[in-house]
């Protein structure tokens, strides 16, 4: 298959599942049989791309001008396949979750919710393989509304209001800022391609430089950036697969992936390096980081500390982006796949514990470990990659960060880099603490394995061994995006 | 650049077609008087609604290299007979009118049944014909006192309609004496304009008045005129706050009605502005820019915030399409006042863009109507399981109201914003966007209704039928279509809008 085809493949199969879906509503195994095939399908055209290109970036395809000059258009680059092997690889494991969680759990609507799910993996590849920022607005306000159906899902007072806000700050902040963000790009510089070294240069100077990037920074509020992070605790009222495969993965880093393409290829990291646009945002970022790791630790609710552990996370690689020297860029890259793979880990163990015995508060959560030794072997190691302590995967991309603020004598960053390890030092091993050491009455010793059934313990048990895996494969990853940094100017001090 | 081609005498049928475009449904509205069998007064009406379309097709074909073609109506020589004068301009209004007349009349057969008594059905249609073809007329003319006939044509029409939805709920008698009360006056000051440009110029064709006007300058008279024509025209236009009429008149009209003047009634009459503002008079003038500036600027923003506002409190969906209408108008008249090509040419595509989306969802407010006996929220709760095709159009005509990327709205929205900085009118560019935030609210309230309520118990709802849902969803298709190729659109609209900017003064 040439690379164009698998491009769009991986955006068709998604969609033919969606379809699928409603059209076998009533066969649940067969329908839930064809998504694993489309899901291996998907991750299968993915990986014949990488095959293809390697970390090379090919030429935009258009598919069709929307406007003049304005092209839905798609191309390969070393950071959007990262993202769509990411994605496409954790939907498979992530499916299989589904299945058990929704069935183990008696939820409704399950053809109606593998449907939206396919649309929002669809289009996350789409945002992923964008050749321009006006392709990728588009699938990044796709993405918004197909996921929307998916926090509303219970259909409870609880979840409309979770699926409000969750609407109101992403579509508010995209149409309110990002999209002013992109046509004023769109007037001044007459294109809006993602060009290596950036197209703002020449065409928008001093403060408004940053001006600019404030209205991408906010209006990219999938990124979660802080005061616009609300949403994602929102989304925490939808089923756990969504929460594990969509905010700790697809959305959330369709977000900073965002991010991190417009801090490359719209501004260029020299020119941000050169006009010091992005040091506010390096600052916010920072602020982010540990502001959610202290409102993580007040949070009792499981899913709610995940989340607010994962806003804080994402302004990692937020982070990455506003040091604008190579090392930051690489290692906000590489914290993608890391913290996706870590943060899912955490999640399935949450919806785990959930479907085995509905538990969602941390202070009922005492001794299970015990009695669901698998879920809390995969959450222990998650948390320590999510920690970034070595031989995990989380620690490589949080090695690359701290030599990103080094470089650039941004000495406090290290600082804030460390303390926010400390804090989830404090709120992710506390509950694995709790699991073994703190006993629980309901539980009587040399009770039998609690677990959830098969589909529900194996996967994050699967990314368990990721995040292993991934220690030893981080110089891989790390030379596959090279590219994005190759020909900078200043990376290494200024 | 541009070519004209004038006809002084019978010449082939392909000649008329201007004159084709007024008449075909003129003459349509009478013969179903005289048949008066209300079994032929559908098939009358839509087949010369149809003929008109395919007319104003071949017009925009003929028009679209930035061409002009001048019709003498009865061979008279213009500045003393009346021209029809058909350009990008009008030609795209032409194509708008009867495109959407047509769809809504495919539509119309089921609402019509359920919503009008039997008796009126012929002359409901007739009366409708006349509507359809004074709309036609006031597009096509290029006589400011026969804009002025056609208008009282299409108006007075235009109240009939509005009172036929009294069999389902009589304040459609006040809405319509409302409107009548409103449009007369509006239709007084659009005349007494006219006088004064008249006599300040002595001639009615607006070619020859653009001709003297710019040869004499501004002068007291003209300005008096300018300023009954805006204000007469802005009635017409629901020009916030002239707006009054129109949330009574289109909650209350028959809903095949209210998608028809929806998606054509005030974007007509926002082109009889379009076409005194650039074309009759001249944007150079001083007294103008400041009107366009200072008056229908802020005016224009004003309604995108508050008829928005109101729209999200209302509990009846026909009732808050209504208000939105009077704000999706103020992003039409922001593009105009913006005076520059881009701003021009969003304005015109919104015009079109934002009509079929109306017309998508009005006709889906006339599915619920026939269906569940009712518009209001509580009517049409937890539909979107029993009624999943009429819903999703609403789903799909929502987002295009919102401007959700991939749809029609989008593209408008773009183009506005696209406008604002480019005349470096940082904060519009704010407003807009901030504006279209509430519109988010105002559509998502109706598709949690539709979805994420309970439906009632023992509600029996059903699908509305195929003959509703096809025209529906043809206007639903279209606002995805219109989002993602804009090939037709944005070439007309822009070939239009350098038509108006250029051609300001004169018969070339």
């Amino acid at each position: 298959m040439d690379t164009d085809t698998a491009i769009l493949a991986s955006m068709l199969i998604p969609m033919l599942a969606a379809a699928g879906n409603m059209l076998l509503r009533d066969a649940p195994d067969l329908r839930d049989g064809m998504t694993l095939v489309a899901a291996l399908a998907t991750f299968g055209c993915v990986m014949n791309i990488l095959v293809n290109v390697g970390n090379g970036t090919t030429a935009p395809m258009v598919l069709f001008s929307v406007m003049p000059g304005l092209d839905m258009a798609f191309n390969v680059e070393p950071l959007g396949l990262l993202f769509a092997i990411v994605a496409s690889g954790l939907w498979i494991v992530t499916h299989l979750y589904g299945v058990g969680y929704m069935r183990g759990n008696n939820e409704d609507n399950h053809a109606r919710f593998f449907c939206f799910f396919s649309i929002a993996i669809a289009t996350t590849m789409g945002i992923a393989f964008s050749a321009n920022m006006f392709t990728l607005f588009i699938f990044y306000e796709a993405l918004t509304l197909s996921t929307f159906p998916l926090v509303a899902h219970k259909g409870t007072p609880e979840a409309r209001n979770g699926a409000r806000t969750y609407l109101a700050i992403l579509i508010g902040t995209s149409i309110g800022l990002q999209l002013v963000a992109i046509i004023w790009t769109w007037t001044i510089t007459g294109t809006l391609d993602f060009t290596k070294g950036g197209i703002l240069e020449g065409h928008v100077a001093g403060s408004m430089v940053a001006v600019l990037l404030a209205l991408y920074a906010f209006g990219i509020g999938k990124a979660a950036l802080m005061p616009f992070h609300r949403w994602l605790p929102a989304a925490m009222v939808a089923p756990t697969p969504v929460s594990a495969l969509l905010h700790a993965v697809a959305v959330v880093k369709a977000g900073v992936f965002t991010m991190l393409k417009v801090g490359i290829y719209i501004f260029g990291i020299d020119f941000l390096a050169e006009t010091g646009a992005s040091e506010w945002l390096m600052w916010l970022a920072a602020f982010s980081i540990i502001a959610a790791s202290i409102v993580a630790m007040t949070k009792d609710n499981l899913k709610a500390r995940l989340a607010y552990s994962t806003v804080s996370q994402l302004s990692y690689i937020t982070l990455g982006m506003a040091l604008a020297t190579s090392m930051g860029v690489l290692g906000g890259g590489m914290h993608i796949a890391m913290h996706a793979m870590g943060k899912i880990t955490l999640f399935m163990c949450a919806g785990s514990i959930y479907v085995a015995v509905h538990k969602t508060e941390i202070s009922q959560m005492n001794g299970l470990g015990r009695a669901m030794p698998i879920t809390y072997t995969a959450f222990l190691i998650g948390a320590l990659s999510i920690i970034g302590l070595p031989p995990l995967g989380g620690s490589w991309s949080k090695w690359l960060l701290i030599m990103g603020a080094a470089d650039t004598g941004q000495w406090v960053m290290i600082l804030v880099l460390m303390l926010s390890s400390l804090l989830n030092v404090y709120y992710l091993l506390s509950i694995v603490g709790r699991g073994f050491f703190l006993p629980n009455p309901e539980i009587p010793a040399g009770a039998r394995s609690a677990e959830a059934g098969l589909l529900v313990w194996l996967p994050p048990a699967l990314t368990a061994l990721g995040c292993l895996v991934l220690f030893f494969y981080a110089g891989g990853i790390e030379t596959f995006l090279t590219p994005l940094v190759a020909d900078m100017g200043v990376g290494d001090g200024q | 650049m541009s070519t004209e081609t004038v006809h002084h005498t019978a010449l082939t049928l392909a000649d008329h077609l201007p004159a084709l475009q007024v008449l075909v449904p003129f003459i349509a509205a009478p013969l179903i008087v005289l048949f008066g069998r209300r079994g032929i007064a559908w098939p009358i009406a839509l087949a010369s609604s149809a003929t008109a379309f395919a007319v104003s097709i071949l017009l925009l074909s003929r028009v679209i290299d930035g061409s002009v073609i001048s019709y003498h109506m009865g061979g008279w020589e213009p500045p003393l007979g009346i021209e029809y004068r058909v350009d990008a301009a009008n030609a795209f209004v032409l194509l708008l009118v009867s495109a959407m007349s047509t769809l809504v009349l495919l539509f119309a057969r089921e609402s019509v049944e359920a919503e009008v008594s039997a008796r009126h059905h012929a002359l409901f249609y007739s009366a409708y014909l006349l509507c359809l073809s004074g709309l036609l007329g006031v597009a096509i003319t290029g006589d400011a006192f026969n804009v002025f006939v056609f208008l009282e044509i299409s108006s007075l029409a235009t109240y009939v309609l509005i009172a036929q939805g009294s069999e389902r709920d009589k304040r459609a008698l006040t809405a319509s004496y409302d409107y009548l009360i409103m449009g007369t006056i509006g239709a007084t000051f659009f005349v007494i304009g006219i006088g004064f440009l008249y006599m300040a110029t002595g001639t009615l064709n607006m070619a020859d008045i653009a001709d003297r006007i710019s040869e004499q300058g501004s002068n007291r008279t003209i300005r008096a005129g300018f300023a009954f024509i805006v204000v007469g025209v802005g009635l017409k236009v629901a020009m916030y706050p002239l707006h009054s009429w129109l949330p009574n008149a289109y909650t209350y009209a028959p809903s095949m009605v209210t998608a028809f003047l929806a998606a054509t009634a005030t974007k007509v009459a926002i082109y009889v502005l379009l076409r005194f503002v650039f074309t009759v008079f001249d944007p150079g003038f001083l007294f103008e820019f400041n009107t366009l500036g200072y008056i229908i600027l802020p005016l224009a923003i004003v309604a995108m915030f508050a008829a928005s506002f109101i729209a999200v409190f209302q509990s009846d969906f026909k009732r808050m399409l209504a208000y939105s209408s009077v704000g999706q108008i103020g992003y039409i008249l922001l593009g105009i006042a913006m005076l520059s090509q881009t701003g021009l040419t969003a304005a015109i595509v919104h015009l079109f863009n934002h009509g079929i989306t109306k017309a998508a969802l009005f006709m889906a407010v006339g599915a619920f109507v026939l269906t569940a006996k009712g518009s209001f929220y509580n009517d049409i709760q937890g539909l979107g399981r029993r009624m999943p095709l009429t819903s999703a159009a609403v789903v799909v005509g929502g987002l295009s109201l919102i401007g959700v990327p991939g749809t029609a709205g989008f593209v408008s929205k773009w183009l506005l914003v696209e406008a604002a900085l480019e005349n470096g009118w940082w904060p519009v560019a704010l407003l807009v966007v901030a504006s279209s935030l509430l519109a988010v609210i105002y559509v998502w309230r109706v598709l949690e209704v539709l979805y994420m309520q309970p439906t009632p118990d023992g509600s029996t709802v059903q699908e509305a039928p195929m003959s509703m849902l096809a025209p529906m969803w043809i206007a639903a298709l279209a606002c995805v279509y219109f989002g993602l190729d804009t090939d037709v659109t944005l070439t007309a609209a822009a070939t239009a809008a350098e038509g108006l900017l250029a051609g300001s003064t004169g018969l070339q």
